[in-house]
Parts: structure tokens; sequence; C-alpha cells
């Protein structure tokens, strides 16, 4: 089936099997890979983009239900090859180390602070807690988010406006 | 887990909709896709088509009014927890929905998907059943009204007509000075509800009526425990009343026991919570 | 310029987080080659029986499907995956196959592989492959050890495969002068390690050379390539192991499992590049699962709490197979039952059992985490009937600086000991009471406060790191200065890329950003190589970037001292390694030499090291629901040298929530008939952000180890070893008004309401 996706800010034809899903469209159709399969079933949150402003899990999205839809990945977050101020933080605060779940991390992290950049931290580990992470347990990932709300609050959170 | 082949449609009105699924035995409806999906990747469906909800132009209003809350098939998760009007119109409905699953779930999960999916262990479905809710379903029929307790007809089963689909849920009107508590316990923050409790009742000269008690996750099909509510009608909801209310929501409630909970163990904790919630509806 | 370590020891910011951020990372799914092909694994539905057909003919009818491989495309003999640790002459005939034929004993074992032009397409067809297995009893548990259970292997008498023994002092005189001996049963849970990315491969095969190469591989690269090359009957220089970007290892993955084989076999008989990535369903029942063992033992003391023996046997249920670590959670657990502690006399007996379940492997700290579980259950035991202070009975036993070197229990059949390095093991455990704040906390024990009760937990460890024999590393110096570092090592999400740099910046005194790239694992860079496992990875491929640093150095001297004619002692290198000069001739490194420098380096050693630790946790416990809440937990660890603050303490908090995860939450459940129940992550639950946020890990540098220039200690592990006993523990004394026994694991909420249920009927009858 026909499929338009605005993907970071650039709109993709592209002729898909129904079945396909938005994570699978995205890595091997697009070639944007950054985004990961780490279930296929909805629990682990690495697949997580952000479908018209909202957190959502890519594995659980038909590529044909999101035509038209605006879709933010993690490859949005950075300026070539400066940071993001959320990636920044993830750095300085070792928020990763296999880097699998990154990605989704960051993903449902940019969601919420660019409409709560005011959350504590039980509500960012509230958000969170349908990311997955095996390595870090979590204490980074939360410190960093908590750092990079400042930025949120300033406007500089990087990503397609 | 790559999903098995289907065909896609995506109509523009409820009619065309209704067709599709009258036309295709097996045929089914996909609005968030939250939960078929899953069901999709494990292969324990094989719809021929997906009829795509996303088009379909209304259904997607919280509507509030003298005749309580409206919620629109569409409308979804995080539609209600930011609409904050509904912390005073549905305190229960409101609370409820912040247990529901995972933050980016909540993005896309819906009503209508949730009451038709018919998981025991739901929130939305038990928050319906414990409110004397009313679902409408629009078939080739027509429209109708069905009232939770006839809606949810077994675990995972419905009482939808293939051809039929959920367009809204009415819940009546929440009177001011209600009590009531939701209370949930998993094993793990949005994991499945081991047990769950929606619990109101109101006032009148201190004596706790019309108190409706329901429970999910604890047994095989969602359950209104009469019997508990019959112990706190007509008292007041004091320390002693609170747990002979809880002790008989325990004794009545057909408890399901599987590798995370043995029966006797869901019977606890629908003990247990029952008290919690009615300690906190007392406490508002 | 003098710059010795700054960079080691300093919280340098990751080298591989500028591509992770941004979603360039190269994990294996992210592999496309032209002509690929696709794989999907036709797996057993029936836990034992007997295959009597397998008809393919719907799945390769499917449009898209390429073929259809089963055992009969095999040829007569089906390769077996060896035991790469620890075998045992008994163990060969419970190896596995790469494909099932006549038998199958697990729900997952592989029995024919679908190859497609999609994925999608490969799983329609594989689900369309008719196996008919006629059924036989299935053995899930210790009860396959009796007489008349049905066997797995008719060729043995028994579902008794392997024994070992650990051994140490004069056991029977030990408990014979006891004053006090205690009999207890412990049991830890089936549960597995889960990384986020599940496993996959690319194998590509090079018709014209003769030549495979296999993306994907992990943790141990150099082994895989020698079996799959013994496998196809090639060369091992014909076949390569590249390791890409890992989703986290754990110990599990990269040991040679049956698509190791099975996927080159595929790229090689239909000569296209093929793809097989794992899904999360076939990853719970396909790849190893760990930790399935019961334990009795017995401990032997004086009443003032002085430990003079431990003894006992215990049974591991190894899964349908031995696959290549089978054995090393025994032997683990074996050798280090005696922990940190003086303990004279060991003598523990295992029993290595076979069962229609998932073949199981290692998963971080393996058998270690089992051994502390029952040894600091039993102490707290102990010490609770002797009327002894839990610290101080621990106290009493820990090993001194004084007795170290200190000899471990030997594990027969295999023979050798180790010897504990360098250490006192009371310094973790009293900086751990003071930051937990034993004291104040210690008079909330068994407190009931709001409905909760309260209670403490300690445990302490030894972690065995820097598994030998030697590690080898090569460095090349490019004419413009910037270098190249290869190590053998492998890396599975642990940031080695960035500590590596960091020792070979320092060795080199060159600032890092001058590291152009750091690769290690796979086959392709470096002539040998010997993975990732035990705690090795910094320790021996940084020693061994150490060796090569100075032979890089010694080479651009001896360059120099033929270049200026002089003698070695005026040489210098200068400006980072771009330049040397020789009194006041100078030379750019491009002047010296155009091509640049290449220098290798092996380091070689055998004997462990051992960093060592104590974790306190306090805990609440609502008798109600069986809820255990993590209050506060403490890590205290000596890991003799820290590289990276940041990395270490990544390492320790993460393994930590994972052990509380296991302690806590997970489990691979079956039913009797060997069906795997927990078969999605809905099902089998691992830790999230919400569970346990207060974890607080301390690590400290008081005793280097002497076994290695760097001083470092293994300290990947250490951080999961004492969860189970520390939790549990805690759990014990929370619930100690009810004599409640937390000896079996996961301490589920279901159990431990379970636990306490129990506790009051018994007080009431």
């Amino acid at each position: 089936m026909q499929t338009k996706l605005n993907v970071n800010g650039k709109t993709h034809e592209v002729d898909v099997e129904p079945r396909l899903t938005l994570v699978d469209c995205l890595r091997h159709e697009l070639g944007l890979t950054g985004t990961h399969v780490g279930c296929e079933h909805g629990v682990c949150g690495a697949c997580t983009v952000i479908v018209d402003g909202k957190p959502a899990r890519a594995c659980l999205i038909l590529a044909v239900q999101v035509d038209g839809a605006k879709i933010e990945t993690v490859e949005s977050l950075a300026d070539g090859d400066t940071l993001a101020p959320l990636q920044v933080s993830f750095r300085r605060h070792h928020a990763l180390q296999c880097g699998f779940c990154t990605p989704g991390m960051l993903m449902t992290a940019h969601a919420l602070l660019s409409v709560e950049p005011d959350c504590g931290e039980a509500r960012i580990r509230e958000a969170l807690s349908g990311n997955l992470c095996r390595c870090t347990g979590y204490i980074g990932i939360v410190e960093a988010v908590l750092e990079a709300r400042a930025a949120y609050k300033t406007g500089r959170r990087g990503g397609t406006p | 887990m790559k999903l098995p082949a289907f065909n896609y449609a995506a109509p523009q009105t409820l009619n065309e909709a209704i067709e599709l699924l009258a036309a295709h035995a097996d045929a089914l409806p996909i609005a968030g896709g939250q939960s078929l999906i899953p069901i999709l990747a494990f292969r324990l469906a094989a719809p021929s088509l997906l009829v795509d909800l996303r088009r379909i132009p209304g259904l997607d209003a919280i509507t509030i009014s003298a005749q309580g809350v409206c919620l629109g098939a569409k409308v979804r998760w995080c539609d209600i927890e930011n609409d904050k009007r509904l912390a005073a119109a549905h305190p229960l409905l409101a609370d409820a929905v912040t247990y529901i699953a995972h933050y980016p779930i909540r993005s896309r999960g819906t009503v209508g998907g949730s009451l038709a999916h018919a998981d025991t262990a739901a929130e939305l479905p038990g928050i319906a059943l414990t409110c004397d809710a009313e679902i409408t379903a629009v078939g080739r029929a027509g429209s109708r009204s069905i009232a939770a307790k006839d809606f949810f007809v077994g675990p995972m089963m419905n009482a939808l007509a293939h051809d039929e689909l959920v367009t809204e849920l009415r819940l009546p009107p929440w009177p001011p000075q209600r009590r009531w508590a939701f209370e949930e316990f998993a094993r793990q923050q949005g994991a499945f509800a081991l047990a769950g409790i929606a619990l109101y009742y109101d006032l009148a000269d201190g004596v706790a009526g019309n108190t409706h008690i329901g429970v999910i996750g604890a047994s095989a099909e969602l359950q209104r425990i009469n019997e508990a509510e019959a112990v706190l009608n007509g008292r007041k909801a004091d320390a002693a009343a609170i747990l002979e209310t809880a002790k008989a929501a325990a004794h009545a409630i057909d408890a399901a026991g599987d590798i995370d909970a043995p029966a006797a163990y869901r019977r606890a904790l629908v003990e247990t919570l029952t008290e919690r919630a009615l300690k906190r509806a007392a406490a508002r | 310029m003098t710059r010795r370590d700054s960079y080691i020891g300093n919280p340098v910011e990751r080298i591989e987080d500028l591509r992770f951020l941004r979603g360039r990372g190269q994990y294996i799914d992210d592999l496309q080659r032209d002509g690929m092909l696709y794989a999907s694994v036709v797996r057993s539905a029936v836990a034992h029986g007997r295959i009597s057909a397998i008809d393919t003919a719907a799945a390769l009818a499917m449009r898209g499907v390429r073929a259809v491989i089963t055992a009969a495309d095999l040829g007569n003999t089906i390769p077996t995956i060896a035991v790469r640790s620890e075998s045992q002459p008994s163990l060969d005939r419970v190896v596995q196959p790469v494909i099932a034929r006549d038998k199958v004993r697990y729900v997952g074992e592989p029995v024919a592989l679908v190859i497609a032009d999609s994925a999608a397409i490969a799983e329609d067809a594989a689900n369309v492959v008719d196996v008919d297995i006629e059924a036989l009893p299935a053995v899930t548990g210790r009860a396959g050890l009796a007489a008349g259970a049905a066997l797995l292997f008719e060729a043995c008498a028994s579902n008794r495969v392997a024994g070992l023994s650990a051994v140490r002092g004069d056991i029977e005189q030990a408990f014979k002068d006891a004053g006090y001996v205690r009999r207890e049963t412990f049991q830890v849970h089936r549960h597995a390690a889960i990384p986020l990315e599940t496993r996959g491969l690319v194998a590509e095969w090079d018709a014209v050379n003769n030549r495979l190469t296999l993306s994907g591989a992990a943790k141990v690269p150099f082994f895989v390539r020698a079996a799959l090359a013994k496998m196809l009957e090639l060369p091992e220089h014909a076949v390569d192991a590249v390791e890409t970007d890992i989703g986290g290892g754990f110990g599990a993955r990269g040991e040679f499992f049956p698509e190791d084989f099975l996927i080159p076999f595929a790229a090689r008989r239909l000569n296209r590049p093929v793809k097989w990535v794992e899904d999360r369903r076939e990853h719970l029942m396909a790849t190893t699962h760990a930790r399935e063992v019961e334990c009795e033992l017995e401990i032997a003391c004086r009443r003032d709490g002085t430990i003079l023996g431990l003894r006992g046997s215990a049974w591991a249920n190894i899964g349908a197979y031995a696959r290549p670590n089978a054995v090393t959670p025994s032997r683990n657990l074996a050798q280090m039952l005696p922990g940190p502690y003086r303990i004279p006399a060991v003598q523990l007996d295992v029993t290595l059992y076979v069962s229609n379940k998932t073949p199981v492997g290692t998963y971080r700290a393996p058998g270690r985490f089992e051994a502390d579980f029952c040894r600091e259950r039993l102490i707290d035991i102990a010490a609770a009937e002797l009327g002894l202070d839990r610290v101080e009975m621990r106290r009493r036993n820990l090993v001194t600086a004084a007795e170290i070197p200190y000899a471990l229990p030997q594990v027969l059949p295999y023979g050798g000991s180790g010897e504990f390095d360098s250490g006192e093991y009371s310094i973790t455990l009293e900086r751990c009471l003071v930051e937990i704040d034993w004291k104040t906390k210690s008079a909330l024990q068994g407190k009931l406060i709001d409905g909760r009760y309260h209670g403490l937990g300690i445990g302490c460890y030894v972690e065995g790191g820097s598994a030998g024999p030697r590690e080898n590393a090569r460095l090349l110096l490019d004419a413009q200065g910037m270098v190249t570092v290869y190590v053998g090592a492998s890396a599975v999400g642990q940031g080695l890329e960035t500590v590596f740099a960091q020792i070979a910046a320092d060795a080199l005194e060159i600032p890092i950003e001058h590291i152009a790239a750091v690769h290690h694992g796979s086959t392709t860079g470096i002539h040998e190589g010997f993975g990732s496992f035990g705690s090795r990875a910094s320790v021996m491929g940084g020693s061994a970037i150490l060796v090569a640093a100075e032979n890089l150095k010694q080479a651009i001297r001896d360059a120099a001292v033929a270049r200026f004619s002089c003698v070695p002692q005026e040489v210098a290198i200068v400006d980072g390694l771009r330049a040397v000069t020789a009194g006041r001739r100078r030379l750019t490194l491009g002047e010296l030499s155009v091509g640049g420098f290449a220098a290798a380096g092996t380091f070689h050693n055998v004997k462990r090291t051992y960093s060592y630790g104590t974790h306190a946790a306090h805990v609440s416990v609502d008798p109600r629901t069986g809820q255990v809440e993590i209050l506060d937990y403490v890590a205290v660890e000596d890991v003799g040298r820290i590289l990276n603050p940041n990395t270490l303490h990544g390492q320790t908090v993460g393994a930590i929530v994972q052990g509380l995860g296991g302690t806590l939450l997970e489990g691979m459940v079956y039913d009797e008939e060997g069906q795997l129940l927990t078969g999605s992550l809905a099902a089998y639950l691992i830790p999230c952000a919400v569970d346990f946020p207060r974890i607080r890990a301390i690590a400290l540098e008081q005793y280097p180890s002497p076994l290695n220039p760097l001083g470092v200690k293994g300290a990947g592990e250490g951080g999961i070893i004492p969860v189970g006993g520390v939790v549990a523990n805690a759990v014990a004394s929370a619930l100690s008004s009810l004599a409640v026994a937390t000896n079996a694991l996961p301490l589920s909420q279901a159990r431990v309401w379970q636990l306490i249920e129990n506790a009051r009927a018994a007080k009431r009858a």
C-alpha cells in the first residue's frame, strides 16, 4: 500500500505490506536503524518513537496506520555531530551502556520533557517505566533526564521543531 | 514475531467500516492496536482484513453533561489523563486510567478497544461494570445500548455481533459527595493486575448506600460483588464495616489461580485491596 | 609531555556514546547485504519426543521461500556443540546437535530452518512446516533422577550426566569438632540474562575464495570461529567471526548456539547472505537459561561463631543438553561456596542432571550468585541460633590481608585451586555498615511500621576475574600520530572502547583524541583473542595493551636510533608520539616512517584477581500482599584500581538491579509437560524504572591486584553476586517474629505471602 510518512521533517512515500510495523518500516524501508526492536510485543520500549507529538511503540503500530502522521525518531535529536542537551546529559550521567534501549529511552524522555519540563523524579520514573534497560539499573538515566529539564524549560531542547 | 499477512482498509465512515466487517467473516477492527498487535505478533489471530477506524470522524470526544460522562470509542487514555474536568466529573475513571500500562501505550490505546478486548484484568472494563455504564454499539442492524454487565460475557469475550463496533461508553452522573477509590496490585507497575478494586458509595446522614464494588484481575470474569456491597449498605463506613465488607468480598470472589498468583493469594488480595480502598474512600 | 595516567581513574565520557546516542550504532539487525535472505527457525513445540516425520512441502510451496533445511540435509553426522569449559568425558554423550534429527528434548529445540526472501515470509513458512512428534514423558526437575524416570538420552543409564566436588581440609574432623551443626535446604530458581537485544547473525559465503564471514559473533568470537570452521570442514583462516555493536550479553550471548552453525550452513548452501534475528519469544526458549539449583548444606561452627566447615550436596538442572557453559555455574558454585570466609574444611558434591527444559549456561556471576545466596542465608541462620550478632559472625570469619594469598577449595575432577590475590575483606564490611547506618537501622528490624515489617540484610562476596590464559593487543600508529587499537577481548556493551582507549592513551602518553578507533573481539583484526567472560576483558585486554604500547614505543625508538645513528639513551619520543628527538635533532613521525608503526603485545596470566565487597539492604515487607520494597541498598566493593569510575558504577548498579530482578521478580516457569509458561516479556518481568530507585554503590581502591601491571581486578559481576542472599536475609529479618524461612528464590509477592500464611498457620497449630 502506498503510504506517506513524515519522518524527522522529511516526507517519504513507501509502498508497504499492510502487516509491516512502523518500526520495521523505519528500519528496513527508510534505513533509519536508530530505532531498535527488542520484543515486538509492546513491552520493552526499545522501538519508542514520537508520533504526532506523543511517544508510541513503533512495534505496535502498522506503517499504514500512520499515513500522513508526523514521526520523530532518535536520528532527529542531534544537529549533525552536535548532541542535543538530553543526549549530552545521557553521556555525562553514563545513562547508557550497550546503547540498545537508548533510542527508545531518549524519545520517551524527549516527549515527556517537551510537554512537562517541570516534572519530578517520580513522574520521570513512571513515564520511563515502559522502557526497559537491562544494563544501567536506571539511576544514570533518571539523573540525566532530571538534568536535561533545564534545557527544555528554556527552549533549547533540540530535535525536530 | 512478524505479523501474519492481512489486508487493510481505513474507511471514511462508520457505515463503511460496518459494511467491511459484515462482508468479511474474519475481519477485525483496529483502533489503537495496543492489544491487537501483540495478539497478531504471537499469531494468536489471523484476520484476513483489518478495518482501521482512524479516519472515521467523531468518536473521539469526552462529553460531560448532566447525563454523566460520555467517552467516544476513539478517546485515548492520554486524552482522559489530560482532561482536567474529569477529576470532578469522574474521579474514579481518572484515577483508574493512571494504572493502565505505560506512558507510550496510553498515548495510543483507546476506550473502544479496551472495552471490546474485554480483558478481565483491564481497568476500563472494571470501571464500566462497577459504574453501571452503558456501551453503545452500532452495526448493520442499527445502534443499541448494552449495559456493561451484559457486554462482558466472559474472558476476552464481549456481546458485540461481528459487524458491531463500540461507539461510546456512557458513565452515569457522578454526585460530588460520592466516596470512591481505586486500588490495584500487580507484579510490577504497568503489568497486568493480579487484582484490582474499583468502588464507590454515597453517604446519606453518615450512612453508606448505593455501594458498588467491582473486581478486576482476580477472577476469570469481571465481577461486581453484590454480597460485599450489601454488607456496607445502610451502615457507617467505620473500621468494623470496612473489615466485614472486605471479608465478604474475599468470600464472594471466584478467584482464579495461575503461575503468578494462586487463587488463595488473589482472594487475599481482594480482601486487602477492598479494605484499603474503603479506608481511602472514607478518608476522602 | 608527562601525561601518565591522566585518563585511567577518571570519569572519561564514553566514546561509543557518540554513536549510540544518535542512533548510529551498528547492531546485527542493522546490517544489510545485497541479495540477503532471511531465516526462521522451526522449533519443537514438544518438550520430549521422537520425530516421526517432518513435512516441508507446504512451506516450500510458498512464494518467496528458498529452502527448508532439516537434519536430513546435513548428511549422516549431525555436528554437535562441544562443551567449552570444564568438560567431562561423560558430557560428550549429551551435547547438543545443531538440529534435532531423531528426538527433541526441549520446547524450542531447532528442527528445521526456513530461508526466504523476507523475515515475515520465513516466519509464515516456518509456521506451516509440519513436524510430527511422538511425545514422551517429560522430565522437568530432580524427580528425573529417580529410578524409572524417562531418560533423555537412552545411551545414558540415568539423567545424571556429570558430577564435581569442591574439597578443602578435613571435613569429617571439622564436623566432629563443631559445637554447633546446622543443615538447611536452599533453592535458586531458573532465570536468565535477557539482554535487551536478542541474538542475531548475518552469514556471508564467498564462493570464489571459499570463505565464510559470520557477523553477530559476541563474547568469544575466536572460539566460535574454531568450532564453526571444524563443523563446516574449513580451515580456521577461512572463517571470520565479526563482532558488531551488541545490545547486552551478561554471559548468555555469544557462546556457540545451534544457529551459529545453521545460518552459515544455509548461506553456503544457497550462496547468498543469510540474516537471522532471534525474536523475543524464541529468545526466551532458545537462549540459555541459568541458575536452577538445589542445595542441601550443613555448616559446622564453634559456639563462638567460628566456622569450621561447610558441606553438602547440590543438584544442578542443566536443561536438555550440555551447552558450552553447562558446567561453569556448578564449578563456581562449588569453588565459591565458602566465599570470602576462612572456612578450613569444605566438601560440596554437585550433581548435574538433564531435564526437558532449555539448556543452561552462564549468566553474570554464574554459580557465585547461587553460592552467595546459600552461604549468606546459612550464616544468618547459624548466627541467630547461636545467639550471635550476624555482622560479628561475618567479621570473625572473613579472610584477612595477613592470610592472603589464601587458597580456594580444589574442584575435582579438575584440580588446581587458585588463591585470593589481595585484600582486607573486612574493609568493605565496615564501610558498608557505616554507609547504610546499620547501627541506627538495626532498631527497625522486625518492627511493624505503617503495616510494613522492616528488615535489614547483609552479605559478603568475592568475585573472581581476569580469566586467562592470555590476551592480545595490536597497536597501529599512522604517520599522523593517530593510533588504532585492536584487542582480542570482546565488548558486550560495557564501554570497553572507552576503557581501552584510556589505557592506550595513558600508556602511549597521548591525548585520547589521538586514538582513532578501538576494535575488539573480531577475528579480523588480530590473530587470537579470548573474549569477554569471567570479568576478564578490562584486566586481560587492558594489560595486553600495556605490553603492546611498550613494544610500539620500542619500535619507534629503534627506528630513531637507526635514523639518528645515536645510542638509545639519546632518543626521546615527544609531542604526544608525533616526533622523536636526539639531542637537538628532531624528526616528525611522518619523517621517521611514512608507513607509521605497528606493535603487538600479549599478556599472559593464569591466576585470577579477586575483587570483594559487602552489600546491605533495608527492606519493608507488606504482609498483606507479600510485596518487598527496597528502601535502601548499599554496595561497597574494593576493585583494586578503578579504570573509569563511571563505567564501574554503571556495571555495579546495573548488576544489583539485575540481581534484584532475579531475586524478586524474574523466573522461567515450566509446567509438568515441559512447556515454558513465561514466553513473553509480559510474563517474564525484568526490572523497570520504578522498581528499585534507591541503590548506592561505592567503589574503593584499597588493594590493587599484584597479578597485572594495571593493578586492576575484574569487576563486572560483583554487583549481582550477593543480592539474593542480602535480600533474603533482609526479608527474613523483617519477618523474624513469624520465623519465616526465606531459603528459596524468587521471593515473589505470592511466595512471600504464602510463607507468611504458612508461618501464621504453624503458629496457630
